[in-house]
């Protein structure tokens, strides 16, 4: 291993070319996973920032807050189950909003209000006064400010923003936080034929115990007149996001299997160059462990390189991209994957090569091969 | 460290053969030879005659089809692979014919390398003394910090020796060590061999075209289609 490490440190130049193809790979399945991450976020801010274990929908709802309806009768078998220690009422309507100066403007930003009872994380555990709300961090980017007022609607439902909170946001729209008079308020003015009455659409529901045995209990309490799920499975379940998923994940995937295919070819030549070498060194008893393990060795010091490079590449593309503009969002975890995955990467790659070491014969360096 | 009281190497009725297609090729063909404990023998023969293959033998680079090796008073003939990587790096030295020195390491590192393909559990803990004792006699101390790009022909060759004495070997084989330097480097470099070899008391088996260097062996040996004259 010292012989490899020495070798990457006296001739980095033989390992340049590698390295430049990882370090763009690396950034390339670094910025994926940013858009993902970010795209995913930006779409189910409002389900993960629940500070609950489950949601009940109706069992007609289908999984979507939008079709869901649960009327005080609903709501107070769901209560009344072994487990829950507390619920409360969500509901949504999406709407374009217009800033409180320009009632006429067509440049809509796209909002969903948000009727809470039990607080999402980072929101107050009494909802905003009628007529109030708190906006997503994204709106920002907007030139919404506290104490700006909002035109909801057709109707121009107006609302006051006082104040915000991070990553909440939902199908990829900014969200106004709200009580659920306020939330009625504004369905009725721009959806008059929704009129929701008492009703709301979900339930979030806190349990002690359980949280799956005490979901099946709620929809066995209710005669399957409601659909539960953890919050983790909605999240999961709401529209596009396991599509996207999938497709992003795809992409990574082969971006992954091209990592490997390069590291293999390139260790590949490299390993044929050393042929020689490596018959003296076998020659005068290395063995191919020794030699095996060097190789991969180099592969992984490069990787670890390359990725180093991705991160602070991808640190710099998520400070240069406008707040508000492309989903895009870097994590720890994303970075830590992307490196774990490239190193994997590395490792498959380079190991294509040790069966060539295995087959150099230590009497070619003497000119005696069998 | 070779046993004084048993010769360096033992060859007993060696026989190496290569199947080439449907037919088979003998290398060599019932080989007896006794190397004593400080000899050392000049091996001359044509091209094809089985000198390198007689060599790799004895060195533990190929296994013989047939007969019995013995180095040092150890017989390595029924040897696995991986016995026979640790009794290259501790028992043998190698010399070979072209300077096959490791490119991105210093004249003293090139030394010190086979002490590093030990792993840390086998490492001797006077290498880097032996090197530059090595590098001394070799007449190479203001070069040790050179890498083998920065030396001539004749002390990139002097580095290949101190590197097949690095391990006190019973042994050392020598493949036409002499064969890419001018006839004057070579000769000096023949003799350095047999100066090394002779303070040490270290047996060694050279492998050559070059009748003018076998005056510098204690013994020649002639081998041809791989038999050798008795």
């Amino acid at each position: 291993m010292k012989l490899a490490l020495r070798e990457l440190r006296r001739r980095p130049g033989r390992f340049a070319l590698a390295a430049v193809i990882l370090t763009l790979i690396a950034l390339l399945l670094m910025f994926l996973g940013g858009l993902l991450d970010g795209l995913i976020g930006s779409q189910t801010g409002a389900y993960r920032a629940q500070d609950a274990d489950l949601i009940v929908y109706s069992d007609t709802a289908r999984e979507s807050l939008v079709r869901s309806r649960i009327d005080p009768d609903l709501r107070s078998r769901v209560e009344a189950v072994d487990g829950v220690t507390a619920a409360g009422g969500l509901g949504s309507v999406q709407l374009g909003a217009r800033p409180g100066g320009q009632p006429d403007s067509r440049d809509l930003l796209a909002t969903v209000v948000l009727g809470y009872e039990l607080a999402p994380r980072g929101l107050p555990a009494d909802p905003p006064i009628k007529g109030t709300v708190i906006a997503d961090d994204s709106l920002k980017a907007d030139g919404i400010a506290k104490g700006d007022i909002l035109l909801l609607g057709p109707q121009r439902s107006e609302v006051k923003v006082v104040g915000f909170v991070d990553d909440t946001s939902y199908a990829g729209q900014a969200s106004l936080w709200a009580s659920l008079d306020t939330w009625r308020e504004v369905l009725n003015d721009n959806r008059p034929g929704l009129n929701p009455g008492d009703t709301v659409q979900a339930l979030v529901v806190q349990v002690d115990g359980d949280a799956g045995k005490v979901a099946g209990a709620i929809d066995a309490a209710t005669d399957g007149a409601t659909g539960t799920l953890t919050i983790a499975a909605a999240t999961e379940a709401l529209p596009g996001v396991a599509q996207q998923r999938a497709t992003f994940n795809q992409i990574i995937g082969v971006t992954v299997a091209i990592a490997v295919v390069v590291v293999g070819l390139f260790f590949a030549l490299i390993t044929v160059e050393r042929t020689a070498l490596y018959g003296i060194l076998k020659a005068v008893g290395a063995s191919n462990a020794t030699l095996g393990i060097g190789l991969v060795t180099q592969a992984v010091v490069v990787t670890l390189f390359a990725s180093a490079i991705g991160v602070m590449g991808s640190l710099a593309i998520e400070a240069l991209i406008p707040v508000g503009t492309i989903p895009f969002s870097i994590s720890v975890s994303r970075l830590l994957t992307s490196v774990g995955l490239l190193l994997l990467a590395s490792v498959a790659g380079s190991a294509f090569s040790l069966r060539r070491i295995l087959r150099i014969d230590p009497a070619s360096a003497i000119g005696a091969s069998s | 460290m070779s046993d004084p009281s048993s010769p360096a190497l033992r060859l007993e009725a060696i026989r190496k053969t290569y199947a080439m297609g449907d037919e088979e090729i003998v290398a060599l063909d019932h080989v007896d030879l006794e190397v004593g404990a400080e000899e050392i023998v000049a091996l001359v023969g044509p091209s094809g005659s089985g000198k390198t293959t007689l060599c790799s033998i004895a060195g533990g680079l190929l296994t013989a089809t047939a007969g019995k090796v013995v180095v040092g008073g150890d017989d390595i003939s029924g040897y696995s692979a991986r016995e026979l990587t640790d009794f290259r790096r501790t028992r043998v030295g190698f010399v070979f014919q072209t300077v096959n020195l490791v490119p991105f390491l210093t004249a003293r590192e090139n030394l010190l390398v086979v002490d590093e393909l030990a792993g840390r559990r086998q490492r001797s803990g006077d290498a880097s003394k032996r090197a530059d004792q090595l590098l001394d006699e070799l007449g190479l101390t203001d070069r040790a910090g050179n890498l083998p790009g920065q030396l001539s022909g004749g002390q990139r060759q002097r580095v290949a020796i101190g590197r097949s004495l690095m391990n006190d070997p019973a042994l050392v084989l020598f493949d036409e060590p002499t064969s890419a330097l001018d006839s004057q480097l070579g000769d000096q470099v023949v003799r350095l061999i047999r100066d090394e070899l002779k303070k040490r008391g270290t047996a060694a088996i050279i492998v050559t075209h070059d009748d003018r260097i076998t005056h510098y062996a204690d013994r020649t040996v002639h081998i041809e289609d791989g038999r050798i004259d008795p």
